[in-house]
């Protein structure tokens, strides 16, 4: 419980770090960038280090590029439809998480067997 | 050209911070516990979820509106412009999402973790600053082509 409640706090801490970078930046393209920062990753790893070792946590990153390339899907999907057909933010991003996953845990599949 | 406005923070409305230290905490522990229930291929893929985007392309899409409806203005489908500009840059910043995962997955069995997970830190930064520079300059020579 104590190392759930430890990994909440860094990983809300980091993530609202990045959110904030976000926010201060101009343009809106470059600021876009701290939405894919590796806020997660960075609040996890040094934890996974520590209770699994580094082999584990190489595991783990190797599978993260798989995770980026489903992103950079899901990102590029939600820009074209938000510019195209101009739906609500909250809805796109929402309805198009499936992408993400199917491409993430497809791309993992195809490489990782 | 990039420019830093910190007075853009005291726009934020304490539920907004409050929404994405919650989704921000809550993302990082379902990575933990996916990571221990399948395995490390699976949880890691966790390490890229899209965690606080469609909270971040909200609030982008709401802020954009306020600032219009301030001049009398209906600044739904600008806030909506603006959310899509945003995930291409988001988009942008996945290479260099990449980039770190491939520097973490291949170094941190041969060197010092604080090391890796530095350098890391710095090929995401590297990475997503280039392919946006060569994005934006692209985007100008067509512009300038066009004329």
């Amino acid at each position: 419980m104590k190392e759930l409640i430890v990994r909440f706090l860094i990983g809300g801490a980091i993530v609202s770090l990045f959110a904030s970078l976000g926010e201060i930046f101009r343009p809106k393209s470059f600021a876009g960038l701290f939405g894919a920062a590796p806020s997660i990753a960075l609040a996890t790893i040094g934890l996974t280090i520590a209770h699994d070792g580094k082999a584990y946590a190489a595991v783990e990153a190797r599978s993260m590029v798989f995770g980026a390339a489903g992103f950079f899907c899901y990102a590029s999907a939600a820009s074209w439809i938000l510019m195209r057909y101009r739906p609500r933010a909250l809805t796109v991003t929402i309805a198009l998480l499936p992408l993400w996953l199917g491409t993430s845990l497809g791309l993992w599949l195809l490489f990782s067997r | 050209m990039v420019e830093a406005k910190l007075s853009a923070l005291k726009g934020i409305k304490p539920h907004e911070w409050a929404v994405r230290f919650v989704f921000g905490g809550l993302c990082t522990v379902v990575a933990g516990l996916i990571a221990k229930h399948f395995g490390p291929g699976v949880g890691g893929l966790f390490l890229a979820f899209p965690a606080i985007f469609p909270a971040g392309a909200s609030l982008i899409e709401a802020h954009e509106k306020e600032h219009k409806a301030r001049i009398g203005f209906d600044g739904t489908m600008r806030g909506r412009a603006a959310a899509s500009v945003d995930a291409a840059g988001a988009a942008i910043g996945c290479i260099g999402l990449a980039g770190f995962a491939v520097v973490v997955w291949r170094g941190l069995e041969l060197h010092n973790a604080c090391v890796v997970i530095g350098l890391a830190a710095v090929v995401w930064a590297g990475l997503s600053l280039g392919f946006w520079m060569a994005r934006k300059s692209g985007a100008g020579r067509r512009a300038l082509g066009r004329r």
